[in-house]
Parts: C-alpha cells; structure tokens; sequence
C-alpha cells in the first residue's frame, strides 16, 4: 500500500485554497450588509439615548413641539395599531383559512395568491391615496383614525394571510383526516383540531404585523395623522399624532429643534419596532422547540 | 309521492352543525376575495379621484416626456414627470448596485457557508434590519449620511442622488438577502450531494450547480428589491434633497415620484387640476409595480413548475 494516496495533490490544495478564499469573500460581504446598519443604530444610540427617560415618554410636546415629551404620539400609534389589527386580523385569518383549507389548486387561487402579493407590493403612498380617495372622502370617514388603520389594515393584510397561511400548513393533514375521519364537520375539523395547533404560529405573524402597521407613515399622513394636535384622540373618528409621522415632523418641519429630540424620537420608534420583532422571533423560536411532530 | 319524501328527509342530515359549516365556507371565501376586491378597489378609487386630469389636461406626452413639473404655474401649469421617473429610477439603480452584490453574496453565505448557531443568528439580525421603518432611514439620510458625504466627498449638500441609494440600497438589502437566501434553499440537497460526489468543492458546487438551479429565484428578489425602491416614500422624501432635476451625476439633488405625492398632497385642494394630477402619478405607479410584482411572480413560478 502507498501512503502517496492520503497526501494532499496539487489540485486539493488549489482547490482549498479557492474554497477558503470565496468563503472569506462572502463573509466581508456579509459583514458589509451588516455593519454598516449596526453602526447607524449605535449612532442613534449614542445621540437619542440621552433625551430619553419617563418624562420624555410620558408628557405632551410643548413649545412648537421643540420641548417637552411623545405621549400623544405614542397614545395615537396604540390607537392606530389597535384599530387596524381589529380590521386585518380576523379578515386576514379568515382568508388564510380559506386559502388553506378550502381552495383548490387553480387558476382562481392563483388570482388570489397574485392580488395578496401585488398587495404587498403597492407603493405606500398609492395606499395612502387609496384611503383619501376610498375612505377620507368616498365613504365620508374624513381624516380619522378610522380612515388612517383602514389604510393600515389593508395594506398589512398580506402579512397576515401569509403567516397565518403557513402556520396552518404546518400543521400535519392526517391530524384533519383523523377528525374527519369521526364525522366532524370542515368547521368543526378547522376549530377544535386545525387553529389550536396553529394558534401560537398565528400569533406571531400578528406581532409582526403590529410591528409593520406601527412604523408606517405615508398612509396615515394624509387620511388621519396630524402634524400636532393639544389633546388626545377620544374615538375612532378623531384625528390623531403619531410616532412615525412625528419623526417626520420633528426631524424636517420644525424650526429650532434641539438635537438630541428628533433622535429621542427616531429610537423609540425603533426601539418599539425591535422589541416587537424581537418578541415574534423569540415565540417562534420557543414553538420550534416544543413542537411534536 | 309523499312517503316516498318523508323517507328521503329521514336521509337528510343537515343539522345545525351543517348549516354553520355552510355558513363559515361563504365567510372564509369572502375573506379570501378581499385580496382581489382591495386590489381592483385600489386601482378603481385612484383612478376615480385622478380621472378629471385624465380627462382635460391630460396629454400623455407632455405627462410622460416633459422634465417639467410645474403644477402650481399661474400662466401655465405643466404635469410631466420625466424629471420625476429620472430621480425615482436612479436613486432605485443606484440603490441595486449597492445592494444586489452585497444581498447576493450574504445570501450565498449565510444559505450555503455558514451552519448551525452562526446562520441561526445571522438570520435573525437580517430579519431585524428588515423591520427599520423607513421614515427612520430617511432620518438617518438626513442626519448622518448628510454630513457624512459633505464631508468625504467635499460636496456644499450632502442630499442627493448618493445619500438616497444607499439608504435604499441598505433598506432594501436585508429583504432582497432573505428572499435569495429562500431561492438557494429551494434546489434540492439532491443537486449538491451529485456535485460533491463527483468531487467538487463547495464553491464548485455552488457556482456550477445551486446558482444556476436557484436562478429565477435569484432574479426574483432582485425585480421585488426594484419594485421596493420603485415605491419606497418617506426614505426618498428625506433624503433626496427633493429638487425638480434629471441628474447628471450621483452629487446631484433629485425628486421621486412617490416624494412628490406625499410633499404636495397636502397643499392642494380636493378636486384641483394639482390634485387630481398626483393621484395620475398614483396610477402611474400602481400600474409599474403591479408589473413588476406580476413578472416577479411568474419568473419564480417558471422554476417551481421545472
């Protein structure tokens, strides 16, 4: 036996050396993706951290809004966000359900399927107009919360017929053969057996959306944010501030703003969007480990 | 006769469980329409509300020709949006330059190279950079890309062309990462197991046999990163410089069709010439993305039919 055949020939070690080589190379680019946007945020960190604190939170802005706090901005993104999950949620479920247990594979679920993806490929700001044209003006909302979540729960609806669709395929078909199999009826089957397996994964996909919905901006611009308002929203048809909108304002609209103020904001922002996805990614990292089959 | 229907509704089981059954299956489907509804719904309310234009001062040349968009002209308003498709089209070019290699190769490393905990983890931080609202991007452009450009490049205003692609090219990176990243993971192991046992390395068989397999799919990501930065708003709005202009070089202040809508929407009165102007671009742009998404979708579809 000659041990010649266990050493390394030229060609492996080219080889090797190529594969170590291109390895590297998509780590930089990896990095380069990365970095960049982590030192941004250590920025926002670094300058915004400062302002932060209960009151910056907890007060209303004075002053042309170059002083004070972000309550009512914070108030009126709860309110927006509230409004719209109550519209998209059970409309998106409902369609998810539809889409995965009911539809068939044809030509008509292809439309839908398309109408869900261009959905979530409208420009915002086509939404936007949409809700003036449609809800602002056409059904007589005016600029309101209703007008402005209408928006939002339409144009954030595919996020959640998409989750909730996948979360339901996910749970195994003989689990639905097993109950049609004890005469229960579809509804029954998709009730007690199909949604209490996928509840968890629903969930998640509407953290998701809370978080989308919460940073919008330009389709609540023009049917139900304002700029500034000296009081809080009492119903659904009043306008309201909101925090993404007012990172705008702040941040372009607003003479003599101090520094540190639109930066305070910018964090919060993302601070609530963060924490939301991070709370969606954790749930489902969680349901990962506790899944039986 | 009526023995005979007497016998036939002792066979009838519909029960009240039955009815509800019925009763969801027409709910759920409506459901499942609404997509379809809010879609034409969509096309159907921006056209109402941009049709007077359409209508008489409407000329599809000088909309689509003319650099000049001058809506608030005493003498002689103009609406064309050359000027406009220029700064949407080469922030978004610029963008995808920025971000395709970048989005290509940490899909390609993070799909391919990395395992277990590593690829865990960076997929997590891609998914969290894909959730930066983009009103905050456009205060990052604003706020530290601005000076940053002044003062490398020693330019007078760091808003321009440069600071708006990059901002979309990092905005749009992440998503363009994750969904090539799903193309790569879509070609079968079969395909690489073949590769790597006829002797071929990893970046054999990634260059010569998962590239290739994953190609629509790639291509995919890249026409839904274009459509993104097509209809990408408050980034743009922020970081532009929001200047009429077609521009000349990367240095130079521009203006997105999406940025004027949501800069002089506002300002006009309900029923205007200017208003129903701004939801024309809306169709306009409703009309682009819907092809995108549409040739998007059905290059991704050719691969799962293979």
């Amino acid at each position: 036996m000659n041990s010649e055949m266990f050493i390394e020939s030229d060609l492996n070690r080219t080889n090797k050396r190529t594969q170590a080589l291109y390895r590297t190379l998509f780590i930089i680019m990896t990095l380069l993706l990365i970095l960049p946007v982590v030192i941004i945020l250590g920025t926002l960190v670094y300058k915004g951290g400062g302002i932060i604190s209960i009151d910056f939170l907890f007060t209303d802005p004075i002053n042309g809004m170059t002083e004070g706090g972000i309550f009512p901005a914070l108030v009126g993104t709860l309110w927006l966000v509230s409004v719209a999950l109550l519209i998209s949620v059970p409309l998106g479920v409902a369609a998810a359900i539809y889409l995965s247990e009911y539809a068939a594979d044809n030509w008509f679920t292809r439309i839908i399927n398309l109408a869900i993806i261009n959905l979530a490929g409208v420009p915002s700001i086509v939404h936007a107009l949409f809700g003036v044209g449609a809800f602002v003006i056409f059904f007589g909302f005016g600029t309101s919360i209703l007008a402005a979540s209408l928006t939002l729960a339409i144009m954030t609806l595919p996020v959640v017929i998409v989750s909730t669709r996948e979360s339901l395929q996910s749970v195994p078909y003989a689990f639905r053969e097993a109950c049609w199999n004890m005469g229960a009826t579809r509804w029954q089957t998709i009730r007690r057996v199909v949604l209490p397996n996928a509840v968890s994964g629903i969930l998640t996909g509407i953290i998701l959306e809370v978080s989308r919905t919460a940073g919008e901006t330009a389709p609540i611009m023009f049917t139900g944010a304002a700029f500034f308002l000296p009081y809080l929203p009492q119903g659904v048809f009043d306008q309201t501030m909101a925090l993404s909108l007012h990172l705008f304002v702040v941040a372009t609209q607003v003479p003599n703003v101090p520094d540190a103020l639109p930066y305070g904001v910018a964090l919060v922002l993302i601070g609530l969007v963060l924490l939301m996805n991070s709370i969606s990614i954790a749930f489902r990292m969680h349901l990962r480990g506790k899944k039986k089959w | 006769m009526t023995t005979q229907s007497n016998q036939l509704a002792s066979f009838d089981q519909r029960d009240k469980e039955w009815y509800i059954d019925k009763a969801i299956q027409i709910i759920v489907f409506m459901s499942g329409i609404s997509a379809i509804l809010f879609v034409v719904g969509i096309f159907a309310f921006v056209t109402m509300e941009g049709f007077g234009f359409l209508l008489k001062d409407f000329s599809i040349s000088e909309f689509l020709l003319s650099p000049w968009w001058e809506p608030t002209d005493e003498d002689e308003p103009t609406y064309g949006i050359l000027a406009l498709v220029a700064g949407t089209a080469s922030v978004t070019g610029l963008a995808m330059l920025v971000a395709v290699p970048f989005s290509l190769g940490a899909a390609i490393y993070i799909g391919e190279f990395a395992s277990g905990k590593k690829r865990e983890y960076l997929k997590i931080l891609i998914e969290l950079l894909a959730a930066i609202p983009s009103v905050v991007w456009g205060f990052i452009g604003l706020t530290i890309m601005n000076p940053l450009i002044i003062a490398v490049f020693d330019v007078p205003v760091g808003l321009n062309v440069l600071n708006a692609g990059i901002i979309l090219g990092l905005m749009a990176a992440p998503i363009m990462t994750s969904i090539a990243e799903d193309a790569l993971k879509a070609v079968p192991d079969r395909y690489r197991e073949a590769a790597e046992a006829l002797g071929a390395t990893r970046w054999q068989v990634i260059y010569k046999t998962v590239l290739p397999a994953a190609k629509n799919g790639l291509l995919g990501a890249v026409l839904l990163g274009v459509g993104r930065g097509f209809g990408e708003t408050m980034a743009v709005l922020m970081a532009t410089g929001h200047a009429i202009n077609i521009p000349g070089s990367v240095f130079d202040p521009v203006r997105a069709l999406t940025a004027t809508i949501a800069a002089e929407l506002g300002e006009t009165a309900v029923g205007s010439t200017h208003y129903e102007a701004l939801f024309t671009i809306g169709i306009f742009l409703f009309l682009i993305t819907f092809i995108i998404n549409l040739t998007a979708d059905l290059i991704v579809r050719g691969i799962r039919k293979q």
